[in-house]
């Protein structure tokens, strides 16, 4: 299954606007797509509330996955999305 | 037949319409068994989607940016689809609709408070999602600030600035709430505003919402139950009003030319051009500790001179009085390590911070020091919570050896003011903070809502030590301002400049009203009417002198 690791690079952490930012594009993707820290369950990137609960800092490794056509472009929009400082990004 | 209900008004001017009251959370319901779940979840469903729209419909509306991003985030969370499958789990174990909606935020709700930090104070965010869902399905209104597509008189028992981040001036034209006094959140929002408002008004929650009131935020009167013609009547004449004093421009002067200073209240550059829309003649009261708030370390002099240099620039050619840091009792600061104060109102704050760390006072007038001089603004410095000549003398010394070249005291405490003459032989003038010289002449804690009429700046006794500052500038010839915020009362303003009070600092907003009020009298009137003020017996009859 096509996966990307990635460092959250948003200074306040995958909180408030970048995991508004964050969550609205995977949403908008033509996959299912899946993030998880460490070891715990992955949950669906277009979940709000899981995404927050997943209490990324800036620094923090998360794991994104999907499956199917287009799968490739999606995570690697959202990898590109995740590693920028989205708080910096006005 | 209408009745009358009476509170303190904190902010002057009519607003006449129906009132509604802001809603509480819901209580859940007791639990009961569901027997098509299908509907049940179609039930639940749509509430949350109603939560949604609202609060898409709330950041449509907000003006301000940040605001609307915040509320849009609300809304993505209250639309979750895990959010909704958890609910649906729930609603297929047998739960109705409220308690799988409440069970489903509490699984989210364990996660955040577990995360801590940020995530922990977003429980607040989910409770309210959770208590919107919940009064929908009720059919309740949602709790909050109601947002019913028409200009109304918000009451409450209290505000908080949580409520009303995104109030929208356009539809609350009044505010009046239960306890509050007049230096509360909710007064103090309503001078920013510019909306009439009551505080410590009791009985103004048992008004069925929709009633129409007429609201007078000088006298402090709710009128219940006027008739819609009498209302839209006196609404149209306030705007009269009001439209005439925003229009009037100039020096501040009474009708035979007495001129009174009007100045503006800023806490940085950014209300700069509101001061400049209310032809403010200055600025009488800078507060600087905004830029110290929430700092584990005193900001560095470059830092300093460049928020100080914004102001002066904006208002180069005027006035700017500059209050040096007022920390302490409701504005802690971090790096002061004042924790631990039994009784911080009492403590080491404003200038007595300088007894333990006098390098925070040095730094600061070092940087206005230089601020000033890459600027042309006529900058005076003067310092919070100052008790006796002694400590006046040093805090002149410490501004003239900076190279500034005028410094004053503000009149918060009892004995600074009834020595005002004493004090005036070493500073070039004052500057009476009524809020704190109230707290401290009635030993009555702003925040404490209960002693609300303690805190009225009519009362005759605050109106006494004021004239004892005014007669102690008027001997000698040195200016005595008021930048507290009786001074943006239009009723007390003429009082205020019968007792020799020269110059008057308040929030923009206020300007217009308080110029036109001081235009209407001459100077041997407001004299006259500040005597008959301070011989008062209580406030109400005080004010009574000025309607």
């Amino acid at each position: 299954m096509p996966t990307r690791t990635v460092t959250v690079g948003s200074s306040s952490g995958l909180h408030a606007r970048p995991a508004k930012i964050f969550v609205e594009a995977a949403a908008k993707a033509p996959v299912k797509v899946t993030i998880r820290s460490g070891d715990r369950k992955p949950v669906p990137a277009k979940s709000m509330l899981s995404v927050l609960a997943l209490g990324a800092k800036q620094g923090t490794e998360v794991i994104l996955e999907a499956e199917g056509d287009g799968a490739d472009e999606a995570l690697d929009s959202l990898a590109e999305l995740l590693a920028k400082d989205l708080d910096a990004d006005v | 037949m209408s009745e009358v209900l009476t509170g303190i008004g904190v902010c002057a001017g009519i607003a006449a319409g129906p009132l509604l009251r802001i809603a509480a959370a819901p209580a859940l319901p007791a639990p009961v068994p569901v027997t098509d779940a299908a509907a049940e979840y179609t039930r639940a469903e749509a509430a949350l989607a109603e939560v949604v729209a609202e609060l898409g419909r709330r950041a449509d509306r907000a003006t301000d940016d940040t605001v609307a991003e915040v509320l849009r985030a609300e809304a993505l969370m209250a639309g979750d689809e895990e959010l909704r499958d958890g609910v649906r789990e729930l609603i297929d174990d047998g739960h109705d609709a409220p308690h799988a909606i409440d069970g489903a935020f509490a699984t989210f709700r364990e996660a955040f408070a577990a995360a801590g930090g940020y995530l922990a104070e977003r429980v607040a965010d989910l409770d309210d999602l959770r208590d919107r869902a919940v009064a929908v399905l009720l059919g309740l209104p949602m709790p909050g600030v109601p947002a019913p597509g028409h200009p109304y008189v918000l009451a409450a028992r209290d505000l908080a600035p949580a409520d009303t981040a995104d109030l929208d001036p356009e539809q609350v034209i009044g505010l009046v709430t239960e306890v509050g006094g007049p230096t509360s959140h909710t007064a103090i929002l309503a001078r920013a505003l510019g909306l009439p408002a009551v505080v410590a008004c009791s009985g103004a929650l048992a008004v069925p919402d929709g009633t129409i009131v007429l609201l007078d935020g000088s006298s402090g009167q709710v009128r219940v139950g006027v008739d819609e013609a009498e209302a839209r009547a006196a609404a149209d004449a306030a705007a009269q009003v009001a439209a005439a004093a925003s229009g009037s421009t100039g020096p501040g002067q009474t009708s035979d030319g007495y001129g009174v200073k009007l100045l503006a209240n800023v806490g940085s550059a950014k209300n700069v051009p509101a001061a400049d829309e209310a032809h403010a003649e200055g600025v009488g009261l800078f507060r600087t500790e905004l830029l110290f708030l929430d700092r584990a370390q005193e900001p560095a002099l470059d830092e300093q001179i460049a928020a100080y240099r914004d102001v002066f620039t904006a208002m180069a050619g005027r006035r700017v009085v500059i209050r040096t840091l007022d920390a302490g009792a409701d504005k802690p600061l971090p790096f002061l390590n004042q924790d631990g104060e039994p009784n911080p109102a009492l403590g080491v704050r404003g200038l007595r911070v300088a007894r333990q760390r006098p390098d925070v006072l040095t730094t600061q007038l070092a940087a206005i020091a230089a601020a000033r001089s890459q600027t042309g603004a006529d900058v005076w410095v003067m310092a919070p919570m100052v008790s006796t000549l002694a400590e006046a003398t040093d805090f002149a010394t410490a501004v003239y050896d900076a190279g500034l070249p005028k410094a004053g005291v503000m009149i918060e405490v009892p004995a600074a003011a009834l020595r005002a003459a004493d004090l005036l032989k070493v500073v070039d003038f004052l500057s009476i903070g009524t809020n704190d010289l109230s707290q401290y002449t009635f030993a009555a804690d702003r925040m404490c809502g209960d002693l609300a009429d303690l805190l009225d700046p009519w009362q005759p006794a605050l109106l006494q030590l004021i004239g004892v500052c005014g007669e102690a500038g008027r001997a000698v010839g040195k200016p005595v301002g008021v930048c507290g915020e009786a001074a943006s009362d239009p009723l007390l303003a003429p009082v205020l400049v019968g007792l020799g009070v020269t110059s008057l600092s308040m929030s923009p907003r206020a300007i217009g009203p308080v110029r036109a009020a001081l235009a209407a009298r001459t100077e041997a009137e407001c004299r006259r009417l500040a005597a008959s003020a301070v011989a008062a017996p209580d406030a109400a009859s005080a004010r009574k002198l000025a309607v």
